[in-house]
Parts: structure tokens; sequence; C-alpha cells
């Protein structure tokens, strides 16, 4: 079930070091929202804030609010074990357990938390992952080998494969496919299209035609200079962004004029 | 400026290559000047009575000299700067290896002559001269170096996932610091607190077998520590986090993916560090003590073990001198071939339980 998203008032830390400032935003269900920007601003940070990732860091916190479907992740009473089972996420890197098969892999995350399933069960929800993370047909035949045994392609859709078989709400993905080569690219970009109908998609890319391809909304960070936070500039419409854009920062940035 | 291939020349051959050649000294050169270097140190030892030792260093020293000389001369001076630092880097492994050899020879060849059944199924009771075994000394080995590790290993291990996957600020230094000063503490003090503390709880005149796995645990603790927390530190971070944004509380993270992960850099360091404290000696002579009937109870009395025993039958022998030396030796290859065997299973190990990466 894909859930809606409000952050008011975000300011990111680590340590003393403020990252991202004064982030205000609507994520919308069922939708895919990009995040662009120069390398530095501060995408990583907020992405990773948003399924309290962040805090996992030494020194790491965060202040403001983020609510998703009016219940504030942030919250006092709030576990961030739950916050993190609702929202899965996926790595730039991917990054298989090296020690489990195919099948453990996908599995993972109902295995680590020690979910009785029966076999059948765990069968079942393995298929339904891979198929919907289109990895089925290529390792149907070889699920008891290493995950690692894969392609870097076929590596990062068995990471998305564990992560939504957890059937989280909400999808975070961090520059999904810039390890990776470019038909494998478009096999993670068709998977999206189809994940948004299940899940709410936030992903950050540097490839601008990717955001352009598959996104609904898009959302340009920036910042002003070094050891400056990294801000939300503008968040419009995709096609608003790319074709008439309300911030000239976002134009020059877009059209590739820097500095 | 950039660098072009140029197509290889089909009409000038006898035009000199794009990669320049130099002249070099035939294959089996520095070999032959070796020889010949061993030779005429044989030779110049023999001035002074022929002696093996000295013909090798007057050889060694004259044949890198000559190959030196020669590389230069017909090789330039990068070659024959290259050809030398060899010539000491092998040197140096020689010398190194020198000492291990003669010691496995020497051992061997004194430990086989009684390497035999007795040695393996007798005690000593009874025993003044001729036969006896160290039934009752491995025995006693293998029990309290066991119970030493079953002390040692949740400890050291418990305390490398605290420094590595928790620890922070001032406690974590603390531990370090200390776990550095253990690493340094002298086997014979391991055991005099060993002694002391034991003596204190129960009496005087104390001896049990867990007295030695005390002391033992004191120096095998560091170890394990040590060990762990470099394999810990290894695994890494992005398979944390991929455990983390799957929902995974911290603590089953740690069991289920940072433990196996590193599970067989883990059994490796452990083996080793049993290896590095079986052959003990000064901290079970204060604690353990050695009597020559076998006793199997850590917890009553004292044992025996292998190096005490060895020490003993070498420095107490009895009339039949010839006899105890013997004993001794051969207790010292048993000890020997025990921490290979252990190091063997070290390998073992790594190479088993290491995550397949095989495509
Ligand atoms: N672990 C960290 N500790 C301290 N500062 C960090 C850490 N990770 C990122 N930063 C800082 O936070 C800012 C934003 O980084 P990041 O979110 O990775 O940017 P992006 O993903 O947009 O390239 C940068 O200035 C970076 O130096
Ligand atoms: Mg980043």
């Amino acid at each position: 079930m894909a859930k809606r998203i409000d952050v008011s008032d975000l300011n990111i830390y680590y340590g003393n070091f403020l990252a991202v400032e004064g982030v205000n935003v609507s994520i919308e269900p069922r939708s895919i929202t990009a995040l662009i920007g120069p390398s530095g601003c501060g995408k990583s940070t907020f992405l990773r804030s948003i399924n309290r990732m962040h805090e996992v860091l030494p020194g790491a916190r965060v202040e403001g609010k983020i609510v998703m479907d009016g219940q504030d992740l942030y919250g006092a009473d709030v576990d961030p074990v739950n916050v993190r089972r609702q929202i899965g996420m996926v790595f730039q890197r991917p990054n298989p357990f090296p020690t489990m098969s195919i099948y453990d892999n996908v599995a993972a995350g109902m295995r680590l938390n020690a979910k009785k399933m029966k076999k059948t069960d765990t069968d079942e929800l393995v298929e339904r992952s891979l198929r919907g993370a289109n990895l089925w047909n290529e390792v149907k035949d070889r699920l008891d080998r290493p995950g690692s045994s894969l392609s870097g392609g076929q590596q990062q859709r068995l990471c998305i494969a564990r992560a939504i078989a957890v059937e989280p709400d909400v999808l975070l993905m961090d520059e999904p496919c810039s390890a990776l080569d470019p038909i494998s690219t478009l096999a993670i970009e068709d998977l999206m299209t189809e994940l948004k109908e299940r899940f709410t998609i936030v992903i950050v890319t540097h490839n601008m035609q990717q955001a352009a391809r598959v996104s609904e909304q898009t959302g340009f960070f920036n910042l002003n200079g070094v050891g400056q936070p990294g801000r939300l500039i503008e968040f419009n419409p995709t096609e608003k962004i790319f074709s008439n854009p309300d911030e000239k920062a976002t134009e020059d940035y877009i059209s590739g004029r820097f500095g | 400026m950039s660098q072009t291939v140029s197509p290889p020349r089909t009409d000038h051959p006898d035009l000199p290559g794009p990669v320049r050649t130099r002249r070099r000294l035939p294959r089996y050169a520095a070999t032959g000047l070796y020889l010949a270097g061993l030779l005429l140190g044989a030779v110049l030892s023999a001035l002074s009575g022929f002696n093996p030792a000295l013909t090798v260093i007057y050889g060694v020293a004259i044949g890198t000299v000559a190959v030196y000389a020669a590389s230069r001369a017909v090789e330039g001076t990068r070659k024959a700067t290259d050809r030398l630092v060899t010539c000491i880097v092998v040197t140096a492994f020689g010398i190194a290896v020198v000492p291990l050899v003669w010691l496995s020879y020497t051992v061997l060849d004194r430990g086989l002559t009684r390497l035999d059944g007795t040695f393996f199924s007798n005690s000593m009771v009874g025993v003044v001269g001729e036969g006896g075994g160290a039934y009752h000394a491995i025995m006693g080995t293998l029990i309290i170096t066991a119970l030493a590790a079953v002390i040692s290993v949740p400890i050291g291990l418990l305390t490398a996932i605290y420094l590595v996957e928790y620890g922070s600020g001032r406690l974590k230094r603390a531990i370090t610091f200390f776990v550095d000063v253990m690493t340094g503490i002298p086997s014979i003090v391991a055991g005099l607190f060993a002694f002391a503390l034991f003596t204190l709880l129960f009496g005087n005149d104390v001896r049990l077998g867990v007295m030695g796995a005390v002391a033992l645990s004191v120096l095998m603790i560091p170890v394990v520590v040590r060990s762990s927390e470099e394999v810990l530190k290894l695994v890494p971070n992005e398979l944390r986090e991929a455990s983390y944004a799957l929902g995974v509380p911290k603590w089953r993270t740690v069991v289920k993916v940072v433990l196996p992960t590193a599970i067989a850099g883990l059994g490796t360091g452990v083996t080793l560090s049993i290896a590095r404290v079986v052959g003990e000696t000064a901290p079970l002579l204060v604690t353990v003590g050695l009597i020559t009937s076998t006793n199997l109870n850590p917890f009553d009395g004292r044992m025996a073990t292998l190096p005490v025993f060895a020490y003993y039958q070498l420095t107490q022998p009895g009339t039949a001198t010839q006899a105890f030396l013997d004993r001794a030796w051969t207790a010292a290859l048993v000890l020997i071939i025990l921490v290979m065997a252990l190091n063997v299973v070290a390998r073992l190990i790594s190479r088993f339980f290491a995550p397949q990466t095989g495509r």
C-alpha cells in the first residue's frame, strides 16, 4: 500500500555540520519522485533521513518533521526499526549478502527478522518478489547459488527483490543505476515504472534523462558553496522542471551551466 | 602530446624496434657464479681447516659481488641494482629459514626415537628408567587448552563485538588500551596472577588444572580480541546498512549478517590464538604443577601437561638420563605437531567458511 510523505522544515546534521537545511516537500503516493542536483548537495542525506537510516551514523541527527500518512516518523514513540520495515531502500552499489544464496537473499527480510513462515509460503514470496524485480526468469534455475555470482545489474535487481519482499509502503533508491551498464539501467527503469503501481518511489539520480523518463515529480537540490548546507531549490512536476523551471539555478543545472 | 603505436615495420627488419633492447646475462649466469663462489669459498675456508659454515658465508659473499659486477658490466646499473637487492633478499630469507630447518631437523631426529605406541598410551606411573609415556601430559594439555578456549573465546569475541559494533567514546578507548596492555603481559606474570587468585580463594598449596586454564586465558583473551576486531572491521558497512534497511534490529544484524560474514576469519583467529598458548610452560609450571599419573579432572589437583612434562624430563632426569632426554624430545615433537595441526585447521577453516563469490 503506497503512502504519502510530508516533510516540513527538515534540517539534517552530521554532528555540528548542517548538511541539509529547510526542506519542505510532499511526496505523492503511487508515483516516482526524482531528486537531482550536484554532488555533495545532500540528496543521499535527505533520502536516508526519510527511513531513519541517517541516524545510524554516530553524531548524525535530524530536526523537523516527516509525516507518513498522518504518522510522525520522528515521533518520540516511534521505533526506527519499524519505520525501516515500512520504507525500504536500495543502495547505489548492489550489496547482496555474500553468505546467502539468491533465494536466502530475497527471503532475508523475513529470515533475519525470524518470522516463521511455511516453506511453501517462502517459496511463493521469493518467486513473487523475483518476478516483481524482473529477475525470476534469469535465476529460477540457480536459486541456491550465491547472490554474488550474478552480474552487477542482476545483483541490483536482486537487491530490489529483497527490498520489495518485505512489502514496504515506500521504496527509496539512491542512484540505483549509477554502477550499471545502459541495458541493465533500462531494465531497472522499466521495473520502476511497474513498481510505482504499488509503491511510492523516491529516486536519487545523476542522470537527468533518467529523471525525465521515469518520474512524475522532480526536486532540485543545490548548495551555495562548500561548507554551506544543501537546500531543496525547486520542486515541481518533471515536465515543468525540464521545460520551464521557476528557478534560474535549476535551469542552469539542467542545461549544464555551472559555477 | 600523444603517443601513437607505430605499425610493425616490415621494410627494414634490421632497424631497431620501438623497444630498446639491452644485452642480458645468460639465464644460468647467476647460479653459475654462485656455485663458483661456493667453490672459492671452500678453498678459502680450507686454508684455515675446512669449515662448512665458513664456506657458505664466503661463497655467498663472493657470489653476490660477482653477480653484481657481471651484471653491471653487461646489463647496466639498473639491472645490476635489481640483482644485488634480489641477492640480499634471498640471503636474508635463507638466514631466517636456517633456525627453522635446524630446529625441525633436531627435534625430529631426537624425538622420533620414542615416538611409539607406549608414548601415547602410558603415563609415567612407576617409571624410573626406560619406557613410560606422556598420555597423561597429552590429555592434560588438551583439556587445559580446551578449557582456556572455553573461557577466552566468548569473552574475547564479545569484547571484539562491543568494540567494533557498539563501543564509542571513553569506555571503548579504555578497553582498547587495556587489551593492548594485556597483550604485553609476560606469561609468568599471568601464571602468578592465577596462582595468587586461587591461593586467595582456596588457601595455600592449591593446584588445579583450571588454574592453568585461567592463566592461559589471560594470555589468550587479548589475542582473540585483537584478531576478531580486525576481522569484524573488514565486514563492509554496506551489509550492515542493507540489513538495517530491511527493518532488522541491530543485534540481529550482528548475529545473522556480520558474524556469518566474518566466520572464516574468526575461526582462523581463534585457532591461532589456541596455537599461541598451547606451548606455554611457565604459567602452567606455577599453577598446575606435574604428576606422573593420569588426572583428567581439571578441578581436582595437579595435572600433567606436555611443556611442563618436557621441562621436568629434561631438568630432573633420574639415573637413566638418556631415557628421560628421549622422552623430553618426543614431548617437544608432539607439541610441535599439535601446533602445526592447529595451523592447518586454521587454514582449512578460512578455506571452507569464506563467503563464496564464485561465478
Ligand atoms: N558520513 C558523513 N559524515 C559527515 N559528513 C557527511 C557524511 N556523508 C555526507 N556528508 C556531507 O554531507 C553533505 C551531503 O552529502 P551527500 O548527501 O552524500 O550528497 P549527495 O548524495 O547529494 O552527493 C556533503 O557535504 C558531505 O560532505
Ligand atoms: Mg549521494
